[in-house]
């Protein structure tokens, strides 16, 4: 579904990002794990287009990306949920979802706003409601709604987890792996560990720049030295 | 005033308001989606009300026609406005801040020719609108009936952008990009035509505005600067991007306006005070007090910070050996010049001279310092006067030439205090409004500054009367004006100032007191600019109210992003080459500003990083 090869990335000349490879399959559900500045963050963001590769091929079913504006990679059906949320704090909950409205598509779930608020029964009680007068929990299922309005077939979570009080993490948790069994493709950003095995498949493990580990979760879980080496702090 | 005489000027207020409000309510959509601060916004109003007028005498004087043409006029308005986008700024949006800038100023310069070449200098009076050339009797004075539907039309317009901006999925589109347009596009929404729609929609508000204003004012001209002056004041004072404050801002500002002239002249105290020709300056006064009270406008918010791939500047490097080599070397041609050149070389390079001090003294606060000054012709202009009238009032030439630049520090301290207050566009449409109240002052002062007549008769001393001499002294100035500033950008005093501007929280938390840096900093830039325009009064003679007005500090952008913002010596190459290329161009064509603006175009999409830093930047690759 997804693949990444040879990229590198850089931040006018601080060079973050070198030869990464990763790759999700469909229904797949990906952690990129890696401590704080890592360039976990800067890998999701050189993926959907924000920032300009040095050099590298990022494949969406096949087809290179890597040299497309953001909204034409939305386009093709990858979603990307930013760290920071970026809600539109001057729109309401349903112009938001208005927003990141596009065409159904063959090959990725179909999203109305009543489907959503299924998945996320607190938004649709408040869907007039200013984006910025909410709480950073219902902010985060808020952006992630919004973005599959896109209806896409894969998304980039960037630190789902990150700031949010234990229950809506694990209701976090609970949505990914709906995700999943709706058939999306999801590369989750986490340095959250036990997060990543409540949610994912497999792991790369990301530390400056060079991704130096990857693996299914089981077998990270075994690999005692691994994660002592580049997760704990 | 009698209580029908304030209605009367009431409802004046609100008549004129209305055409105000739809040029600024474009102005402020523009800006809030694409951030460009669209000078030529103005142009697009000239535009319309020229059309309007031709568009109205083809189809004849019947209100079918009038408003037929009326419509048009601004709908060709946002085709001309589309196509701008399309063409010309959608190449830009990566490019520096300033830079857009100059390049919708270079449009406004082949707007304006486009304007003389199709409608010829003359004033062009509109039509009366056919069934509504009538008057009223409202309170027993008469009212045009005309003017009542310009004052139904205001808030009609309002309503129909309220509507469009919450209820459609378009407005939310532009809501949402004018919040964080980096986040919409990775939504999916395809910057380009939500840009390319709302130059449109903004476009056909000031070619509407332009038109809808055919009975009341006649096509000059002079309109497109005078008006995008007044728009930038309601923009800001409403509050940048904000719908409803610039109807708020347009009825306060026409409201304000309409009294001043209804008061007239009032006799207190012994004094005399003219309220009619406060007009000119009123707008800028209001908008200074809104500023430092309500630093974002009466309904505007903390603008957001840009976000996307920040644009760090590059720390200035130390001058190479072969820069200096080569300084050296023009300083020694410039010095053997009055031996080498004939009498015209000389005043071009006098001129020259003067204006790269200039140039460097503004670069100094919008490149290093980064406060991005729109209006630093005023201490250009204040150097000028106060040099002329210490010459005629006080004291002999050679103090004169020195009490120039002092009175432009005063100025500058004292404007220079307001605006560290506020940053990015705020601070340049402040510091323009100070220009533009200095220009007012200077302009209607007539007893004192000689009013649009200027100073006549300012010469230099016997002893520096010859050309060579006085090319001399400009030499000697200029050159020792320029490397001082240079200098303190190595000091500690430019390491500050530049800390300060590429992170004003660190540099406060090490203890840099931001605002008394800036402060400085923006009077010796405007105390150079002060010896810069002193240098020029006594060159020329005589001085007029144009060395303070807008087309000056214009000129002072253009020569220093001509030359490239990142280097030193760029703002001085772009006063040679926009002083010699006006000289040039002035002298074989009638259409110089078409010419002008042309060539700048083709520089700004040539070279998005000016010429020096493009020649830097091949220079550096050819080394590495």
């Amino acid at each position: 579904m997804l693949s990444v090869r040879g990229l590198n990335a850089a931040y006018g000349r601080a060079h973050i990002l070198f030869d990464i490879a990763l790759r999700a399959s469909k229904g797949e559900v990906v952690v990129l794990l890696g401590r704080n500045g890592a360039g976990k963050s800067t890998t999701l963001k050189s993926i959907i287009g924000l920032l300009r590769p040095l050099s590298g091929e990022i494949l969406m079913r096949e087809r290179s990306v890597s040299r497309l504006k953001p909204y034409q990679i939305a386009r093709l059906g990858l979603g990307y949920v930013p760290e920071e949320r970026r809600i539109f704090t001057d729109l309401t909950v349903m112009e938001n979802l208005e927003v990141g409205r596009q065409a159904r598509r063959e090959d990725a779930p179909y999203w109305t706003p009543t489907r959503l608020f299924e998945l996320f029964p607190n938004l649709g009680r408040m869907q007039d409601r200013l984006g910025g007068r909410m709480s950073g929990g219902e902010q985060q299922m808020l952006t992630i709604a919004r973005t599959l309005m896109g209806n896409p077939a894969a998304i980039l979570l960037d630190e789902p987890s990150e700031g949010l009080a234990p229950v809506i993490v694990e209701q976090m948790a609970l949505t990914i792996r709906a995700l999943k069994q709706e058939g999306l493709t999801v590369l989750v950003s986490e340095q959250n560990l036990r997060f990543a095995h409540a949610v994912a498949d497999r792991a790369y493990i990301i530390e400056k720049g060079h991704i130096r580990y990857s693996g299914t979760m089981s077998d990270l879980e075994s690999n005692g030295a691994v994660r002592e080496q580049y997760l704990s702090v | 005033m009698t209580a029908s005489a304030i209605l009367i000027q009431f409802l004046n207020g609100l008549a004129s308001a209305s055409s105000l409000f739809f040029v600024a309510a474009g102005l402020s959509l523009i800006f809030g989606v694409t951030r460009i601060v669209n000078f030529a916004h103005g142009s697009l109003y000239m535009l319309g009300t020229y059309m309007g007028c031709s568009l109205v005498e083809y189809f004849g004087r019947t209100p079918l026609g009038f408003w037929g043409g009326v419509l048009i006029a601004g709908l060709a308005a946002a085709l001309i406005g589309a196509m701008i986008e399309a063409t010309l700024l959608r190449r830009l949006y990566q490019a520096p801040e300033l830079l857009q800038l100059l390049a919708t100023f270079a449009l406004v310069l082949v707007i304006k020719d486009f304007a003389l070449w199709a409608w010829g200098p003359e004033d062009v009076l509109g039509p009366r609108a056919p069934g509504l050339d009538g008057a009223v009797t409202i309170a027993g004075r008469a009212f045009p009936e005309y003017d009542l539907l310009l004052i139904a039309l205001g808030p009609v317009v309002l309503g129909l952008l309220w509507l469009l901006l919450t209820r459609t999925r378009w407005g939310s589109l532009v809501r949402a990009a004018t919040e964080d347009r980096e986040m919409a596009g990775a939504l999916g929404v395809n910057q380009g035509w939500l840009f390319t729609g709302v130059f449109a929609l903004g476009s056909l508000l000031a070619g509407f505005g332009g038109a809808v204003n055919i009975p009341r004012e006649p096509a000059t001209l002079m309109m497109d600067l005078s008006i995008i002056s007044d728009v930038f004041v309601v923009v800001v004072v409403g509050g940048m991007g904000s719908i409803p404050g610039a109807f708020l801002a347009a009825l306060l500002i026409s409201e304000i306006k309409a009294f001043c002239i209804g008061i007239g002249e009032v006799h207190a105290y012994g004094i005399d005070i003219s309220f009619s020709k406060l007009t000119l300056v009123v707008e800028f006064i209001v908008m200074a007090i809104v500023l430092v009270i309500r630093p974002w406008g009466l309904l505007g918010r903390a603008a957001s910070v840009a976000r996307g791939p920040g644009t760090l500047e590059d720390p200035l490097r130390s001058p190479s050996r072969h820069l200096l080599a080569l300084g050296v070397a023009v300083l020694g041609v410039l010095v053997l010049m009055p031996v080498l050149g004939d009498a015209y070389t000389l005043v071009l390079l006098g001129d020259i001279l003067v204006f790269a001090l200039f140039s460097v003294s503004l670069h100094f606060i919008i490149g290093p310092a980064g406060m991005h000054s729109f209006g630093h012709a005023a201490y250009f202009g204040l150097g000028a006067y106060g040099a002329a009238l210490a010459l005629k009032h006080l004291v002999p030439m050679e103090a004169a030439l020195f009490a120039g630049p002092f009175v432009a520090a005063l100025g500058a301290v004292v404007f220079g205090w307001f605006c560290v207050r506020l940053s990015g566009v705020y601070l340049a449409m402040l510091t323009l409004a100070f220009a533009q109240i200095t220009w007012s002052v200077v302009f209607q002062w007539d007893s004192f500054t000689g009013g649009s007549n200027g100073v006549v008769d300012v010469w230099p001393a016997a002893w520096l009367g010859s050309k060579t001499a006085y090319y001399y002294l400009t030499l000697v100035l200029a050159t020792a004006g320029i490397l001082l500033l240079w200098r303190m950008l190595y000091a500690p005093f430019g390491y500050a100032l530049r800390a300060v501007r590429d992170s004003p929280l660190r540099a406060d938390a090490i203890g840099i007191d931001a605002r008394r840096f800036q402060w400085a900093g923006f009077s010796l830039a405007g105390l150079f600019a002060g010896l810069a325009g002193a240098l020029y009064a006594f060159s020329k003679g005589s001085i007029s109210p144009e060395v303070v007005a807008i087309p000056r500090s214009v000129d002072g952008l253009v020569m220093v992003l001509l030359g490239g913002i990142q280097t030193l010596t760029g703002p001085v190459a772009g006063a040679a080459v926009f002083t010699w290329l006006q000289d040039t161009i002035a002298r074989n064509t009638d259409f110089w500003r078409a010419t002008l603006g042309v060539i700048i175009l083709i520089l700004v999409l040539a070279f998005p990083q000016g010429a020096t830093g493009m020649l830097r930047r091949r220079f550096a690759r050819e080394q590495s």
